[in-house]
């Protein structure tokens, strides 16, 4: 996976941005995946050298953080809430159902780039559990056989 | 007594300063709290305190929970138990913990005898495998220098302190969290893949098998077995000083003479000596500290000052990685184990007519660095290297051990002729400001043409990080820097790319003390007294030499008559000086 | 709008509380503002909910259609609509209120606009479906103060949730907002500081340190740079309070952290957000600037000499950067891993400098404390715990939301007369409180008032205020694994116990779960969970065997059961169930065996089937597919 050259010197704009400030280094990952949709090796590199800091301090922060990913996600990112809420009542359940739908695992991404599978903890909607989002849609009150329906709605 | 505090361990009474942890107040009265990630070479700036390990874990009065010692500062009238049962059994569980992550496979580890854990385990009285589980299963590497089985790895985050707040190299550090934490350079890739400099002070300070040196022992057993080869020795200066420890004498026993008796016992043809090398580097550095410093002072603008030694491979390669913009500072002058090798295979071997191939020259040296510097293709004359490969200290005492050999017992023998003699500036090649001290010996004796009226020079000794010096040389006040530790290295480096540095001469020395503090050493365990004691050893060793300046060595002299020419003469050009490349990532 | 003083203050109140003058009448009769409507006399508002929870469920589009309706009807400008933050009944949403009739439509639909603006709106007529129906009376209630879900609350933290636009900083105003700022900088910081101590306020955060204690502390240590943080990394899973708060009322955090500030001499304001919270984030953007914008954050504060300003930190998904010091490593830019305290935060904190770290509940009290007084705070709740607390009820209930209580409340009161008891006429069987540093607790606790001291003598935990309530279909070695589970993956991976001990711990629960556990199991799993209590280096791991501990202690049998009987009576535990066909009841129509993904059923056609237990995977395919309800599992 190559990384153009503009999204490269975005990546130096953003850091930039922060005075280059080792200090902000989660701040920039942070703006980073907004704008590249993921934060792979190169971009660790280009902002290591903004920040004057070893890449490897970079990467362990990456790998630190749940929310920062080194792969793109999906055009379609999933995500099911493992909150407690949720998980009594049966998110669990649900995950499961949108892994053997979707066939990826938590963190994968389905080949053809359309879904990505995660867990998060508690999107504060504990009244619709157990809950998903898709993208920005949130979908609750879920139960495992309605989730092949909501994903062939975004496979056509 | 102001900023003494008094507090109870154990029902004992003990007053200790302010500042004082729990651990050294309990040791200050002989009780050794077990410890397995804290270590402090105290007066050096190795320190790693992460309180992690909770193996030195103790109950303090009106606590909820046990305090790590290692981390948890003395207060007044402060209540410790070290050895409750709660104590004991929690940290017996923890210490099983940390075992039902980690192989078990201590019988063939290279690590059997000197890892910290196992001594924990049978102090613990551990007979079972308590807690089984998932294991670990992470990356596993063998470079030229350093093997890496994170496997074995407990997390301690030692070398990842060295790594960066003592080295500031950055190639190792944690990635991921919770039970997939592993210590691992960037992306998870190779040390060949990333600016490692080699220095191995991350496998001086594992406590366990997780960070190991290249093991050459085998190869030069081969080597030694085989008729058709001549193998000669070399050690450092460092290594004599260290040596003895493998078997149980006394930090800082001289062994240069049982030293050079197990080599001609393990088989070895000719037992020479790096210390020769290390007066033939003062001369050529020498003369090229001379050289810049003429060229200085009759105007020349263009001159690079300060001059850097460049005896240290691993800080050749932290400059060749980190600053590929300066690589014109440092002497052009080979380390003395290479410069030993390019001598045996040209003018040694044509006396002896011994052709190159057949010719095996070995260097014993306190260092892991040495390893990578023997693959360097610049060393090598058509594919042969100058030094074939390079054993470490506690590699050469596994050999001993293994031939048989009783080394306490061994008589003293001397190294042989022509490449065995030193002088004592040769010897204190060995701790951090030796190199400095040797040049300075010459230096001052060759540009004043006076003697000089005392061969010590105090300022660049000792543990400092950063010492400095002024040395009046015929009313010219030289300045002189001596470093130790690459991130006291990368202070003096960024303030020459700034222009700020205002220094003649510099040198500087990986690792902590020097050579003595080497990553191929026996293991100091945290102990800083051994550093110590090896470097007073070092001076002793130079206090007992009948010639004690480079220049005077009457085997240099000869070398250059017979063979050399002049130092930074053409052939001392080619044979003795090398060139560093830009290896920026 | 610049505020220089706190006169000026005072005349923006006066002018902003006309604005809210309908929502703070309180008159259930509509039919004179319908009336006045119709004579062109303004106002009514329509308040939605725009909580995350309510947006989840559209409340965004109720919003639109709401506008587009008032604007067809040509009465837009005689009715406002207003979007506040969360009303707290979740479980009911989206929640639509009209003042000043006080009128709270329930799970209202963006097709039910319509229907309001005309009937309500225009005709004065209540939609009465849209109303809350009494579960036991059946008795639709339009007014919310007389449900009992808000009856038992007492809502100080959440004052101003689902009452004032949170993203305009007048409507804070207008309920005594920055006053308490403005009153404490005309007095001596050490007589503010005496009345935070004096209220008895206590961290809600989890452990309960008092909070004035804590910025006494932070005042000793002198530094040029000192700094507050607000700790707004809420991650217990099930937990929403901090949310709902900076989504419906972040300028009193800012207020808090300002007064914070003048007590401890900082001048620096740090709040550091879970990045899962984009509307949060959002509303206190909105109220920084809105706050810069009219002087009350920057130099020079209303015309004093007290300069304070907030900047946003962004958490990244680690749960342990609750945690302060963690925390404070992450706004550093590092991975968030816990150090040793001491040196505490309130020594050596944010790059060195004294911090003060407190969570934004804790924060939101201040305010309120000093307007109203420390003797009123400190009459409300029990003898060392005080004020009230604030919980995100969800679970098994019949109202999930987010509540509010005086503390010493007893969770029966919450559980049966706010939550409206279990869902589904099931049994109650445990609550769990503290999330995964607390535990389950069970019937026998339902009467305990509860506070700090009583939830930790129970073997639970205040914590940050989740409650989850558990009915006779939930597992609990399944409940403990799942916590467990959840403490595994956020491990930062420093210390021996939480990095191998909790990863073992989790291991010996997947065996009992899984029928493999031996009774030996349920030794070590107690003696494992006291050493990790006793040695783990940060409160995370300190507290992480608390879900495990309590359901040991509390449930024994039900681990029992699992081991020697290989029985999970909730039917939770996959490994343990046996699936079989009853003779009796099965048709033979092979629908089951089609359908089984393992081919573990076998039969003719017309006669009973059977299903093969060792190549049964418990899939429960058969179940549903199977028509007439022959299929047992045990």
């Amino acid at each position: 996976m190559k990384v153009s050259c503009e999204a490269l010197r975005k990546v130096e704009e953003i850091c930039k941005k922060f005075n280059n400030d080792p200090g902000e280094l989660i701040t920039i990952l942070h703006e980073c995946q907004n704008s590249l949709g993921y934060i792979p090796e190169d971009v660790q590199r280009v902002i290591a050298r903004c920040l004057g800091i070893p890449a490897q301090k970079v990467y362990g922060v990456v790998t630190f953080y749940s929310f920062f990913s080194m792969v793109p996600k999906g055009k379609y990112p999933v995500s099911v809430c493992l909150g407690t809420a949720c998980y009594v009542r049966g998110g669990d359940k649900v995950l499961e159902e949108f892994k053997r739908v979707l066939g990826i695992e938590v963190g994968e991404t389905t080949p053809d780039g359309k879904f990505s599978l995660d867990c998060l903890r508690c999107v504060g909607a504990c009244g619709l559990a157990p809950v998903a989002t898709i993208g920005e849609k949130v979908y609750g009150r879920l139960n495992p056989s309605d989730i092949k329906k909501i994903v062939s709605e975004f496979d056509s | 007594m102001e900023n003494m505090i008094t507090l109870t361990i154990d029902n004992r009474a003990v007053s200790v300063p302010k500042g004082t942890t729990v651990l050294d107040a309990a040791a200050s009265i002989g009780i050794n709290i077990p410890a397995l990630c804290h270590m402090d070479l105290k007066g050096t700036c190795v320190k790693n305190a992460p309180a992690s390990c909770r193996i030195c874990v103790v109950e303090i009065e009106g606590r909820r929970n046990l305090a790590p010692s290692c981390a948890t500062m003395v207060t007044e009238g402060m209540i410790v138990r070290t050895n409750s049962a709660r104590v004991v059994r929690a940290r017996k569980t923890v210490a099983e913990l940390i075992l039902s992550d980690h192989p078990n496979d201590c019988l063939t580890c290279p690590k059997c005898n000197d890892c910290e854990l196992q001594k924990l385990v049978t102090r613990f009285n551990i007979r079972r495998m308590t807690y089984k589980g998932e294991q670990s299963t992470r990356k596993k590497e063998e470079t030229v220098a350093i093997v890496r089985n994170m496997d074995k790895c407990i997390l301690c985050r030692r070398c990842e302190t060295v790594c960066n707040q003592v080295q500031t190299v950055g190639v190792l550090g944690a990635v991921r969290r919770g039970f997939e934490t592993t210590i691992a350079p960037t992306f998870d890739r190779m040390f060949k893949d990333t600016d490692c400099s080699y220095c191995g002070q991350c496998v001086a300070v594992c406590p366990t098998g997780a960070l190991m040196e290249r093991d050459n022992t085998d190869r030069l057993l081969d080597d030694l077995c085989n008729p058709d080869k001549i193998v000669i020795a070399q050690p450092a200066p460092a290594v004599r000083v260290a040596l003895g420890e493998e078997f149980g004498m006394e930090p800082g026993t001289i062994v240069t003479g049982k030293l050079a008796t197990s080599l001609r016992y393990l088989g070895f043809d000719h037992v020479f000596d790096t210390d020769f090398a290390a007066d033939l580097t003062i001369m050529e550095e020498g003369a090229e500290i001379l050289h810049r410093l003429k060229a200085f002072l009759g105007g020349d603008k263009s001159v690079k000052l300060p001059i850097m030694t460049s005896c240290c491979p691993a800080w050749v390669n932290f400059y060749e990685h980190n600053y590929p913009d300066l690589l014109e500072y440092p002497s052009s002058a080979k380390s003395p184990a290479q410069m030993f090798g390019a001598i045996a295979k040209t003018y040694w071997a044509q006396k002896m007519g011994i052709p190159r191939e057949k010719l095996v020259v070995v260097s014993i040296m306190p260092c892991l660095a040495k390893k990578f510097e023997c693959e360097r293709e610049e060393f090598s004359v058509d594919g042969n290297p100058d030094v074939d490969y390079s054993i470490s200290t506690r590699e050469l005492a596994r050999l001993i051990k293994r031939s048989n050999i009783d080394f306490k017992s061994l008589p003293d023998s001397d190294f042989d002729s022509p490449l065995g003699e030193s002088s004592g500036a040769g010897a204190i090649f060995g701790a951090t400001g030796g190199v400095m001290e040797a040049a300075l010996r010459t230096v001052y004796e060759v540009y004043t043409g006076k003697t000089l009226p005392r061969l010590e020079f105090t300022d660049v000794r000792g543990l400092d990080g950063i010492k400095e010096a002024t040395i009046d040389l015929a009313g010219f006040p030289l300045k002189v820097c001596v470093a130790h530790t690459l991130g006291n290295a990368r202070i003096l480096m960024d303030k020459l790319r700034a222009g700020e540095l205002d220094y003649h001469v510099v040198e500087v020395m990986a690792c902590p003390g020097g050579c003595i503090g080497g990553a191929g050493q026996p293991y100091h365990h945290g102990n800083v007294e051994v550093l110590k004691a090896r470097a007073r050893a070092i001076y002793r060793e130079d206090e007992g030499k009948p010639i004690r300046k480079s220049h005077e060595n009457p085997d240099i002299q000869k070398l250059y008559r017979e063979f050399l020419g002049e130092p930074l003469g053409e052939r001392s050009e080619k044979l003795l000086h090398t060139k560093y490349f830009n290896k920026a990532k | 709008m610049f505020i220089n003083s706190p006169d000026a203050l005072e005349s923006i109140r006066q002018e902003a509380v006309k604005a809210l003058s309908l929502r703070e009448k309180s008159n259930s009769s509509i039919s004179a503002e319908a009336a006045g409507l119709e004579k062109g006399t303004p106002h009514m508002q329509i308040l939605c909910c725009g909580g995350t929870g309510c947006k989840a469920s559209e409340s965004a589009k109720i919003v639109e259609n709401f506008h587009a309706s008032l604007e067809a009807h040509g009465i837009a400008d005689k009715v406002d609509v207003v979007v506040p933050g969360c009303f707290g009944f979740c479980e009911k949403g989206p929640i639509v209120k009209i003042v000043p009739d006080n009128t709270f439509y329930t799970s209202v639909r963006p097709s039910d606009v319509e229907e309001i603006v005309t009937s309500h709106i225009i005709a004065g007529v209540k939609v009465e479906r849209l109303l809350y129906q009494d579960p036991g009376s059946g008795e639709h209630i339009s007014d919310s103060k007389h449900m009992n879900f808000y009856r038992k609350q007492l809502r100080i933290a959440l004052r101003n949730c689902g009452f004032i636009n949170p993203e305009d900083i007048r409507e804070y105003i207008a309920r005594d907002g920055y006053k308490a700022l403005a009153d404490s900088l005309k007095r001596d910081s050490a007589d503010v500081l005496a009345d935070i101590k004096a209220s008895g306020l206590r961290g809600r955060g989890g452990a309960g340190f008092p909070t004035g204690v804590k910025w006494d502390i932070a005042r000793k240590f002198d530094a040029p740079d000192k700094y507050v943080v607000c700790n707004a990394d809420e991650g217990d899973p099930g937990a929403f309070m901090d949310r709902s708060i900076m989504e419906g009322d972040p300028n009193s955090v800012l207020e808090a952290m300002m007064i914070c500030g003048y007590c401890i001499n900082a001048h620096h304001g740090l709040i550091y957000i879970r990045a899962e919270y984009p509307l949060a984030v959002h509303r206190l953007q909105v109220a920084i600037a809105q706050a810069r914008e009219c002087g009350l954050l920057g130099k020079n504060i209303l015309g004093t000499c007290f300069d304070f300003d907030i900047e946003i930190r962004y958490g990244a998904g680690a749960f342990v950067c609750g945690e302060e010091t963690a925390l404070i490593h992450s706004m550093e830019g590092k991975r968030g891993e816990p150090t040793l305290k001491p040196p505490f935060p309130a020594e050596a904190g944010y790059f060195g400098r004294p911090t003060n770290v407190n969570n934004v509940e804790t924060l939101a009290n201040v305010p309120v404390i000093l307007t109203k007084g420390p003797q009123w705070f400190a009459s409300i709740g029990t003898e060392k715990s005080k004020g009230t607390k604030v919980f995100a009820l969800a679970g098994k209930i019949n109202n999930v939301g987010l509540i509010e209580v005086p503390m010493g409340t007893t969770l029966r009161e919450i559980i049966y007369d706010i939550g409206g008891g279990v869902k589904n006429g099931k049994k109650f069987k445990a609550v769990q409180t503290g999330g995964p540093s607390g535990g389950c607790l069970t019937e026998k606790h339902l009467d305990i008032p509860i506070d700090y001291e009583s939830l930790a003598a129970a073997g639970s935990m205040m914590g940050s205020g989740g409650m989850i309530v558990m009915d006779e279909d939930d597992c609990m070695v399944s409940v403990a694994k799942f916590f467990l589970e959840f403490t595994v993956g956020e491990s930062c991976g420093k210390c021996t116990p939480c990095r191998i001990g909790n990863k073992r711990m989790l291991e010996i629960l997947d065996r009992i779960t899984d029928g493999r556990g031996t009774m030996e199991d349920l030794d070590t799993l107690e003696n494992l969970a006291k050493v990790i209590k006793d040695t783990a280096l940060c409160g995370l791991g300190q507290t992480s065997p608390n879900p495990v501990l309590s359901t040991l202690a509390n449930f024994r049998e039900e681990y029992e059961e699992h081991v020697r009987d290989h029985v999970c009576r909730a039917h939770k535990c996959k490994s343990l169930l046996t699936y079989s066909i009853d003779p009796v009841l099965c048709k033979g129509c092979s629908a089951c065996a089609r359908g089984c993904p393992a081919e573990a059923i076998v039969g003719e056609v017309r006669k009973p089937f059977v299903i093969n237990p060792e190549k049964c995977i418990r899939c429960g395919m058969c179940i549903s597919r199977c028509k007439f309800g022959a299929i047992n599992v045990i």
